[in-house]
């Protein structure tokens, strides 16, 4: 598959009005709205254009899967530090358009954070270009970044490239067994020192920590935090833990519906039923069942509920994603149009009304 | 001095008293400026060469009073510049000469700071040196350091996207902002991000941050807090190639180090350093690098050997590391005080700003030395050698005929080949006024186009900084007749004048 094949496809979308549902690998065919128009097989446009690891950037078409990036950056001793989830064979384009970080983002920050550049393909068949190869760069707006996260509704990010860093030198688990406020109060207080956190992960009692950085670093963190009492030697393999959490195959995520919770790190318990599993110290959290009241509670904390998990009718009939002010909305569309301005790039997948 | 810059476009006719007069029922007295000398503090920026005179600058002390004046200025077609401290360096806020500047400067209270969730929200004119500052009694601060940071506002920050010397560890400011709060043209209030993560929508806050004062005005900044390292340490390393310094720069990353900041001065810099502030430079050195290791001192120790290993075995014929807090600030004044180092060797300098991928630096450099023959002047680098943002200083004399083109054109040949060579015009000063033409290097017509149709979406009549950051095509097109690249005519669907 080549550039122009997709450029062809969306520009006679564009001119017949046809809804195109953009897919790669369909790894995440559950997240977000609805799942409208014809399928835009996005998973042939693939393969890994440059790789410098002195220049610290990847370049990927969106069809390369996240696996065959991740084992050429392993090669030289990098990652792609936002630890994304694959699900089931996810693709670069995927990932990039959903936004969706695993456990290393409280240390490393989110998908957008590491996007450098972006080719894009809007609503209306036009190639662009936006960002580059460069850690820094402030020439136009920086559309590159607004990308990540938008689900395909402006357009097909064709090629990405992303800020890429070294692995850690070292990494240690440790497991403290902590109820639910005990484990948020622990992260805030270990948050304020400088500790290597690169993980947290909360469920049914216990709490594990992922270490990682620099050698001294780890161990004079292992040290501090290795002699508090409720401290617990680790009883699965760690590396396979972490990416259970990751992949969501940990049984913390087996709930449904399963609701993701986006709130301050530092909210107190929110007290409300159906709390299977918290991240980011505490920025993330998980709640299984009907959702009562999800939505306001997390709003009053400041943050926001995602309808992550659960059938597509009911999905699209509530929203996935936390409704946006009148206002917001407005601008929202406004953005839409100016990238996709028949309406055609995955419908209604973000919000019913782009 | 270089000439007055006509307003840029496009074109605007505001009737001055008619403004004023409205202007005058939403602002008190003291928040209204109008006489001419009044006025003239306003002219331009930190890029002196750039000035227009404002028909009024408005100072309001509160959020309505910002509504009001955009309200106000969008009922009469009115642009308006927003202005933080005015240290920008590429003309951003210039103001316009049809136009109102909205200064944020009694906008300077850090409205609260949270040690335990280590964030806080400030209001935009509060100084970013004043928030590391406000945040250092918890043993935090706030990590976007531009070396203005003594006074450029985060205001100011957030419209330009500043790095500073420790961004390639710590990020730039879009990576530190969880939040703004934003007025549109219209009046209209937005929340833009949060403290939680993933903010739903689109990312807007990405959108906004570098947005040069285009599509809003800000009124609250909540920015991230990290905690201070126990100890930093800087090794100092010589080198008699520029070559060599930059492969050592591309060894030092390869190794899979990413140090705190990683910076480079060639010769010229050094010469014009070493005198004014005794950092102890070597000067016969062809350029120094400074790299900066931060963390647990077990840590630093660890990465420090690393450095010094990666530095030697890439032909370092010197290396020193700062053995005392007093050392290392020593050896950072130098790299800090080279813009206003180099101000004292010339009567005027030319701060450019491109980036470029680092394996190119021995190239760009020699570039610059053959420029300096063709243009008839010095240059000193000074570069974050980490993240590939080069500042070469083009040295003239305002006073001079014919100097201020020369530099104006030296400078502009520096940003086209930080294109050709896979990089960008600017890396963390903006675009303003300044690099307006070399957008349409950068760009081609989509891209133009689209960032058009962005601005529309947020400010339709396009009253927000007229004539900045992103060119009009008839500009490209004129510009093009300059530039023609490869014998391909950039903008070939336009029509030509």
């Amino acid at each position: 598959m080549v550039l122009d094949d997709l450029v062809t496809a969306i520009r006679a979308a564009h001119d017949a009005r046809t809804p195109l549902r953009i897919r790669g690998a369909g790894s995440k065919d559950f997240y977000g709205g609805l799942l409208a128009g014809e399928v835009l097989g996005v998973a042939g446009y693939r393969g890994i254009v440059a790789y410098e690891p002195s220049e610290l950037y990847i370049t990927a078409r969106c069809g390369t899967p996240l696996a065959e990036i991740e084992a050429a950056l392993a090669d030289k001793g990098q990652m792609l530090a936002f630890e994304p989830p694959h699900f089931a064979g996810a693709t670069l384009g995927g990932c990039v358009a959903a936004g969706l970080a695993g456990p290393r983002r409280m240390q490393a920050g989110s998908v957008r954070d590491f996007v450098l550049g972006v080719k894009l393909i809007d609503g209306t068949g036009q190639v662009l270009d936006f960002g580059g190869q460069v850690m820094k760069n402030v020439a136009g707006y920086d559309v590159s970044r607004l990308l990540a996260g938008s689900l395909g509704t402006l357009g097909v990010l064709a090629e990405i490239t992303l800020k890429v860093l070294p692995r850690p030198l070292a990494e240690r688990t440790l497991v403290f067994a902590l109820d639910e406020a005990e484990a948020l109060n622990k992260l805030r207080q270990w948050g304020a020192q400088s500790l290597p956190l690169s993980a947290s992960f909360w469920h049914d009692g216990q709490l594990w920590l992922r270490l990682a950085g620099a050698r001294a670093a780890v161990e004079a963190a292992r040290g501090k935090l290795g002699v508090m009492p409720d401290f617990q030697p680790a009883s699965v393999d760690a590396e396979k833990h972490w990416i259970s959490v990751r992949e969501q195959t940990h049984k913390a995520f087996a709930g449904s519906p399963l609701w993701r919770l986006a709130v301050p790190g530092t909210t107190a318990p929110l007290g409300l039923d159906g709390l299977c599993a918290s991240e980011w110290g505490g920025g993330l959290r998980w709640y299984a069942g009907e959702g009562e009241g999800l939505r306001q509670s997390a709003a009053q904390a400041g943050g926001h509920a995602v309808l992550y998990r659960a059938p597509e009718s009911r999905r699209c009939l509530e929203g996935a994603f936390a409704p946006l002010s009148p206002a917001l909305l407005a601008l929202h569309r406004r953005l839409k149009k100016a990238f996709d301005p028949q309406g055609i790039l995955n419908p209604g997948r973000l919000y019913a009304e782009l | 001095m270089p000439d007055t810059m006509a307003s840029p476009e496009p074109s605007f006719h505001t009737e001055r008293s008619t403004l004023l007069a409205a202007l005058r029922r939403v602002l008190p007295a003291h928040c209204l400026l109008a006489e001419e000398a009044e006025l003239r503090p306003y002219e331009c920026d930190g890029l002196t060469a750039y000035r227009a005179l404002p028909l009024a600058v408005c100072l309001p002390e509160n959020e309505g009073q910002v509504v009001d004046v955009l309200r106000t200025c969008h009922q009469l077609g009115v642009p308006v510049v927003a202005r933080g401290a005015g240290t920008g360096l590429s003309g951003g806020a210039m103001p316009h000469a049809e136009g109102v500047v909205l200064s944020l400067a009694r906008f300077n209270k850090i409205l609260r700071l949270d040690p335990v969730a280590r964030l806080a929200v400030v209001q935009p004119g509060v100084r970013n040196l004043a928030v590391s500052e406000a945040a250092a009694p918890f043993g935090l601060y706030y990590a976007p350091d531009p070396s203005s940071q003594i006074a450029c506002t985060l205001g100011g920050n957030v419209a330009e996207n500043s790095g500073g010397v420790h961004c390639l560890k710590y990020g730039l400011t879009v990576h530190n902002v969880l939040r703004v709060r934003v007025i549109s043209i219209e009046g209209e209030i937005f929340e833009i991000g949060s403290e939680a993560p993933d903010t739903p929508g689109y990312d807007l806050l990405a959108l906004l941050i570098g947005s040069e004062g285009m599509l809003g005005v800000v009124t609250e900044v909540t920015v991230k807090l990290v905690p201070k390292p126990e100890l930093a340490q800087v090794v100092m390393a010589s080198f008699n190639d520029v070559a060599q310094a930059g492969d050592a720069v591309a060894a030092i990353i390869a190794a899979g180090i990413i140090p705190a900041g990683l910076e480079m001065m060639d010769k010229p810099a050094t010469a014009a350093v070493e005198p004014y502030v005794k950092a102890g430079y070597d000067l016969n050195a062809a350029a120094i690098l400074l790299c900066e290791s931060d963390g647990t001192p077990a840590e630093v120790a660890e990465e420090i050997a690393r450095v010094t290993e990666v530095l030697q075995a890439a032909g370092a014929s010197e290396i020193r590391v700062s053995q005392s807090e007093a050392e290392r600030l020593r050896f950072w004044a130098g790299r800090k005080a080279a813009f206003p180092a180099v101000g004292r060797i010339t009567p005027d300098y030319y701060c450019m700003d491109g980036t470029i991928p680092r394996k190119r630096l021995a190239e760009m450099l020699s570039a610059i030395a053959a420029m300096e023959q063709k243009y008839g002047l010095r240059c000193a680098n000074v570069f974050h050698a980490g993240d590939g943002n080069l500042h070469p200083l083009i040295m003239y004399d305002a006073a001079r005929p014919g100097e201020w083109a020369r530099a104006e054109a030296f400078g502009a040949a520096i940003l086209e080949l930080s294109v050709a060579l896979g990089g960008s015009i600017t890396g963390e000063h903006g675009v303003g006024i300044e690099k307006i033409n070399q957008m349409c290097v950068q760009f081609s017509t989509p891209e133009i186009e689209a960032f058009h149709r962005i601005k529309a979406a947020f400010d339709e009549n396009g009253l927000l900084n007229p004539g900045k950051a992103v060119p009009s095509l008839h500009r490209c097109a004129e510009y093009g007749r300059m530039h023609v690249h490869g014998g391909e005519l950039k903008f070939p669907e336009l029509e030509r004048f």
